[in-house]
């Protein structure tokens, strides 16, 4: 096959952005005329192979090791790196999850193939395909191309392509074995486990008021509570907040926070950076304060204010207080 | 405990970004630079493990051109024993592979117990520097670190995972670890720091830089189709403009 859909597990389900995978890979695939396959590995690789012979795939590939029957970087890097020697595809698609970002840069660095992370499109120029990649925290996109030959691993960011377009098909499922054995795995995990929640739901609130490092200091945040008591909405905020320990991390919006999608979430001097983002761009109307016309926050907000929100905020309060 | 923290110079979260005319890098010229965010903490992590130990040596390394030597001065202000500076064009250059690689022929000598880097660089966002050198050093590897513990020939991590999880892995040493931000506090330079970083070691080196294995082909602002509507005004026909558009259009009051 050409191209190689690393799926990963979500209890027994293929993670969300594995189906965008599926989606990358078929596009890659439409325009290149590249075949496809897929991999499943883990506790769940049987349910996991099942659902993925539903999609429009070459074939799925199933590894079947007592070293990937629970997730640690060795034994998956291992893993992958060698179906990637057998099966020789030219490009490696994962989703950029946590998962990815853990292992994925231990298979580039065992097969000194380059890793492209983070992308949001794919493109082909001349049969050679070029990824747009966010940087500087979103501001800034990049054009970038992989040098030499395959394989090249490539990750794309959550939502840069939809699941629904994932086209189903039918596949058929083929053992894969590797070669591992338990000295290569130099790490012990522990179960997964969540912090206190602290007794702030914001999943079902109408209304979120959120705070980023624009407020600029803790003694600022009272501002913001006043003005979300106004409004009757529930206090958030960007991860350098709670970072800086202004707020606890029960507040925070983002990847590795809560996922909200409010009536209205007014984002008040945050940049926009993606990790908050996926967050939050479910919210039905999207306000955004920032000095700065150029946030990438603008480019989903349904309401720009291009404002100080040390200004704004007192002001709005007592608007809404009147 | 022998500890390398390496730390990059970015652009600032509030720094200008222009873009040069043939799109091939930003504007150095015109960017305020800083210490990566991540890497801040990661070096905060490094010098409180040789506090509470009660010796070791922590290095700040750091790759890229001269202007550079101001974050490894900020490092070594803070705390940092000595540094070494590996001196290299970095203006338009994407590729952690290459530049992993430069770190690990660096570090290899060295024998460090742990590696720290940032999660990931505030410019390129590759989140992937210290694991590539882990695994070129044969070292065990960690990435999105919230916690650290070192004892019995170990360090404990505790790993962010998505949507608010946690799990603690434990890692054999030597490990390259990357650190997430939020999990200390970070300190400032003392006066009494300044004046000492002066007197420390910066070794520098300078490898030929090695053929990419990715390129940037340009860089751009990002174009969107969303249609924004702008309030404008002064701060109260702003304010008025909101709870107008709070009542009336998204209806929430
Ligand atoms: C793996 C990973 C996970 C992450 N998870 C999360 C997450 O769950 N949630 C999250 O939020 N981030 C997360 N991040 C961090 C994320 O990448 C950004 O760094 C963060 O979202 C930036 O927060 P911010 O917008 O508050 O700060 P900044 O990016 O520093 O932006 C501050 C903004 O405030 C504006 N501003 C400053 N002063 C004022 C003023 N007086 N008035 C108006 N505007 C002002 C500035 O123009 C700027 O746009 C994660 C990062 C990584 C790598
Ligand atoms: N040129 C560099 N100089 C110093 N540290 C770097 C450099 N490039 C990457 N790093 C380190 O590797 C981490 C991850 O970078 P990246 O893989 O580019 O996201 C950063 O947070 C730094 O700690």
């Amino acid at each position: 096959m050409d191209i190689l859909i690393v799926l990963e597990d979500n209890n027994g389900k293929i993670h969300r952005m594995g189906l965008e995978s599926i989606a990358a890979a078929q596009q890659m695939a439409g325009d290149l005329g590249l075949t496809t396959g897929a991999l499943v590995m883990g506790a769940h690789g049987d349910a996991l192979a099942e659902e993925a012979s539903g999609f429009n795939i070459g074939e799925v590939l199933k590894v079947n090791s007592e070293y990937v029957a629970s997730y640690s970087s060795d034994g998956y890097a291992e893993a992958v790196k060698q179906v990637i020697e057998q099966e020789n595809p030219n490009y490696v698609i994962f989703g950029h999850t946590y998962q990815v970002r853990d292992y994925a840069p231990k298979v580039s660095a065992k097969l000194m193939k380059p890793f492209l992370v983070d992308n949001v499109a794919v493109r082909s120029n001349n049969g050679k395909p070029v990824f747009t990649k966010l940087m500087f925290n979103g501001k800034l996109f990049s054009d970038v191309h992989a040098n030499g030959d395959g394989p090249f691993l490539i990750s794309f960011q959550s939502a840069a392509f939809s699941s629904d377009k994932a086209e189903s098909g039918s596949a058929d499922v083929r053992d894969c074995s590797v070669n591992i054995d338990a000295s290569m795995i130099r790490t012990e995990s522990e179960s997964p486990f969540q912090e206190e929640a602290g007794g702030v739901d914001l999943t079902s609130a109408n209304i979120i008021v959120a705070i980023g490092r624009g407020i600029g200091k803790e003694e600022n945040v009272p501002l913001a509570q006043d003005l979300a008591k106004a409004i009757g909405g529930e206090l958030a905020s960007s991860r350098p907040v709670v970072d800086a320990g202004w707020l606890p991390s029960a507040h925070q919006v983002g990847s590795s926070g809560q996922s909200v999608s409010p009536k209205m979430y007014l984002a008040l001097g945050i940049s926009g950076a993606i990790q908050h983002v996926v967050g939050m761009k479910g919210s039905k109307n999207i306000v955004a304060i920032n000095k700065d016309s150029e946030a990438p926050i603008f480019e989903i907000a349904d309401y720009g204010v291009v404002g100080d929100v040390l200004e704004i905020i007192p002001k709005l309060t007592e608007a809404l207080n009147e | 405990m022998k500890i390398a923290v390496l730390v990059k110079q970015v652009p600032g979260a509030e720094s200008p970004l222009p873009i040069q005319p043939d799109q091939s890098w930003v504007d150095e010229g015109a960017v305020a630079y800083m210490m990566n965010e991540s890497d801040n903490y990661a070096l905060e992590e490094a010098l409180k493990i040789r506090e509470v130990n009660g010796e070791g040596e922590v290095v700040a390394v750091s790759l890229g051109p001269d202007r550079i030597q101001k974050v490894i001065r900020e490092a070594l202000a803070k705390g940092a024993d000595r540094a070494i500076h590996i001196q290299m064009e970095t203006a338009g250059a994407i590729d952690p592979l290459s530049t992993a690689g430069l770190f690990a022929d660096a570090l290899r000598e060295e024998n460090f117990d742990l590696i720290f880097t940032g999660l990931q660089s505030d410019d390129l966002g590759m989140g992937q520097t210290g694991i590539i050198i882990g695994e070129i050093l044969g070292m065990s590897t960690a990435s999105l670190a919230m916690a650290t513990e070192v004892g019995d020939g170990k360090i404990k991590v505790k790993r962010e995972l998505e949507a608010g999880w946690f799990q603690w892995v434990s890692l054999s040493l030597p490990a390259s670890v990357s650190i997430q931000s939020g999990l200390n506090t970070p300190r400032y330079p003392s006066l009494k720091g300044i004046m000492g970083a002066k007197k420390k070691e910066i070794k520098v080196v300078t490898p030929s830089s090695p053929d990419p294995t990715q390129s940037l082909e340009k860089v751009y602002v990002p174009q969107s189709d969303k249609q924004t509507v702008m309030i404008e005004g002064s701060a109260d026909q702003i304010v008025g403009k909101l709870v107008e558009t709070f009542r009336n259009n998204i209806k929430v009051l």
